[in-house]
């Protein structure tokens, strides 16, 4: 009854194409637009959002949704595995750090947009070997980014500033004389460039460019015999995913941690957002913010339960357990996921649109 | 010349080592067709079980059966839970459970042994062969001649098994072909954990030697991770392509950091192997020995 697209027609080819096509959808969108950035504000003004929410939950959910985002183009739509995800966010921190580092007067967003260029231009020389290679070879291939990424910033003194430690402190992100350093502005600046970020990408997957990914992820063989292009689309999936990876890499920096090494951009964290795509929904927008949402949830969720069985029940687990059954808990739910639901949250979501469709009367 | 000599040679050795864990792969990937990410998870695995069963009393003869038994264990569950309900699955699938089979085995052998560091003492010492010291002045370590002795054996085992035994015959035939193999009744879900038994028992061997060679510690996992480039060089299906390619894999990478190492700083062993085997990849990409990639619509 609330979600029926029955009597909405479309008159013109713009509204037939256009990238929500049903009523409520829009709405919804316009919903949860509207509460990222006007509600948080109020409930935080109200005293209602800690700090903590914003630094520790909203905050990192959101750049894990945009780096989640950035693979899923590559993983979801072109269908290449790559496992060097957190390589291309630490191209992209450390490209935007040196921008702006050594030019004067750099405004901080094209300094996010050269770094995730940049990124994109490390992307497509790792990409090159997915002409000839696929499947987990093409996977293990890209374990050489990985390695070779983190090593090349660890090495190189010019990248990090000759730091001795390595560890590089992200300047302050400042717009227009007007300086994000709260948790909670920090939490809006990153708001926005996800938005925009996630809009365009939504609109990127049903354009041409889009279709020849996906064709090119289905049947790589006939999508070459009946025109598409492989090396171009290919490469351009990879700089495509790679920039935003990129720009996911510099907000990591500057919105989240404010100081970074190399070695914080690991395999343990190109995994972990590999993860959530699995989980989300590999080939989808929506997937890739439910399963960021999903593992930046997980820890918290499990940590409380562990007080909770310490606390009320009494079971004393020893320390340093809770990271050993986070691991656990983390594979047991990929194979989980991939057994039972390998489509992930995003089709979840789907089927509940199925069902609300015919809702209250299922016949 | 010598100094080159020395270093080619602990390098071969180290590549013995990582041949013995790229075999785990090769194995399971020949039978099933399913590329194993978890195998350095079982290294692990094995490794943190037998020092662990040895630092709570057990005398090494007696944790070494009982881990055997835990593996076989955990092969077979792993085959049953985790592989079954996703045959015929995309390849891909399988290969991103495996990753998800890697996590939980890791936090599970943490969770049972702890995260600290063990030692793991199997009887042999890490000190350079006297003999070759005397005679050659060259430092070889009697340790890795050992080890490498046993991987060969244990290579041969299997090829032998692979080629001259009914068991070994069907594993060919499964491989070649799941639905052909089965429709001349040959038993395919026996044969998948004989597979994984067999692979529990490779990673086995694995773990003890490279766990008496460097501790039984996490980073042991990023050891099984070298096996990956191996296996690109050698062919995930080419028993004699993991060794081929480990041999490969551990001169060059000893002497890449020997040689090259010093002019950009050093520490170049971390990603040298994986470079070597995207370039590799770039000219033939089945590998020295894989089977040729024939691709039909």
């Amino acid at each position: 009854m609330l979600y029926r697209e029955a009597g909405q027609f479309k008159a013109t080819y713009a509204e037939d194409s256009q990238i929500f096509p049903i009523r409520q959808d829009r709405i919804g969108i316009a919903l949860i637009l509207a509460v990222a950035f006007v509600g948080t504000p109020l409930l935080s003004v109200a005293g209602l959002l800690s700090d903590y929410t914003f630094t520790a939950i909203l905050t990192p959910f959101l750049i894990f949704s945009l780096a989640a985002l950035g693979l899923n183009i590559l993983t979801g739509y072109a269908g290449q595995l790559s496992l060097g995800t957190a390589a291309f966010m630490a191209v992209g921190a450390f490209a935007s750090y040196n921008f702006m580092l050594r030019i004067d007067g750099m405004p901080i967003l094209v300094a996010f947009i050269l770094g995730g260029i940049c990124a994109a231009a490390v992307g497509i020389v790792f990409g090159l070997p997915s002409l000839r290679i696929r499947g987990f070879y093409l996977a293990a291939a890209t374990l050489a980014t990985q390695f070779f990424i983190v090593w090349c910033l660890t090495k190189v003194g010019w990248f990090t500033n000759y730091s001795s430690s390595g560890v590089i402190t992200a300047q302050k992100i400042e717009m227009l004389g007007y300086t994000f350093d709260t948790a909670f502005s920090k939490y809006l600046f990153v708001l926005s460039v996800v938005t925009v970020m996630a809009l365009l990408a939504k609109n990127m997957v049903r354009t041409n460019i889009g279709r020849s990914w996906m064709a090119i992820r289905d049947m790589d063989m006939a999508a070459e015999v009946i025109g598409f292009r492989p090396m171009q689309t290919k490469l351009m999936a990879f700089a495509v995913s790679s920039f935003y990876c990129g720009v996911a890499g510099a907000l990591f920096a500057y919105a989240y941690l404010g100081t970074v090494e190399p070695e914080g951009f690991n395999l343990d964290l190109s995994f972990r957002i590999l993860f959530m795509i699995i989980i989300g929904g590999v080939g989808s927008i929506l997937g890739s913010f439910l399963g960021a949402a999903f593992i930046v949830l997980l820890p918290i969720g499990l940590n409380m339960f562990m007080h909770f069985l310490e606390g009320s029940v009494g079971i004393n687990l020893p320390s340093g357990i809770s990271s050993s059954i986070e691991l656990m808990v983390f594979g047991g739910l990929i194979i989980f996921f991939l057994i039972v639901e390998p489509h992930g949250l995003a089709r979840l979501w789907q089927i509940g649109k199925e069902k609300l469709r015919l809702w209250p009367f299922p016949h | 010349m010598q100094f080159f000599l020395e270093v080619l040679i602990g390098g071969l050795l180290s590549g013995v080592m990582y041949a013995l864990v790229a075999l785990g792969y090769v194995l399971i990937y020949k039978a099933s067709g399913v590329f194993n990410f978890a195998q350095g998870a079982m290294v692990f695995f094995a490794a943190l079980t037998t020092a662990g069963l040895v630092d709570s009393g057990l005398s090494l003869w007696l944790a070494l059966p009982l881990t055997m038994v835990a593996m076989v264990v955990l092969g077979l569950l792993t085959e049953k839970i985790v592989l079954r309900p996703l045959v015929a699955q995309h390849e891909i699938t399988l290969f991103m459970a495996t990753i998800g089979l890697t996590f939980f085995v890791e936090g599970l052998a943490q969770a049972i042994w702890g995260a600290n560091v063990r030692s793991l003492d199997l009887g042999i010492e890490d000190v350079p062969l006297e003999w070759l010291l005397e005679n050659a002045n060259m430092a070889v370590s009697q340790f890795d001649l050992i080890a490498s002795g046993i991987a060969a054996v244990l290579v041969t085992l299997l090829a032998i098994f692979f080629s001259k035994t009914k068991i070994g015959r069907a594993l060919r035939a499964v491989a070649d072909d799941h639905q052909a193999a089965l429709s001349i009744g040959i038993p395919l879900q026996h044969l998948w954990g004989i597979v994984w038994a067999v692979a529990g028992f490779v990673a086995l061997v694995a773990g003890l030697l490279w766990g008496a060679r460097n501790g039984v510690q996490f980073a042991l996992t990023f050891v099984a991770l070298k096996a990956l480039p191996v296996l690109i060089l050698g062919g995930f299906t080419s028993v004699p392509g993991a060794i081929v390619g480990g041999l490969i894999i551990g001169a060059s990478e000893k002497l890449a950091e020997v040689y090259i190492g010093p002019h950009v700083g050093g520490g170049i062993e971390g990603w040298f192997p994986y470079v070597l085997a995207l370039l590799f990849l770039l000219v033939r990409p089945e590998g020295l020995f894989g089977e040729r990639i024939i691709r039909r619509i």
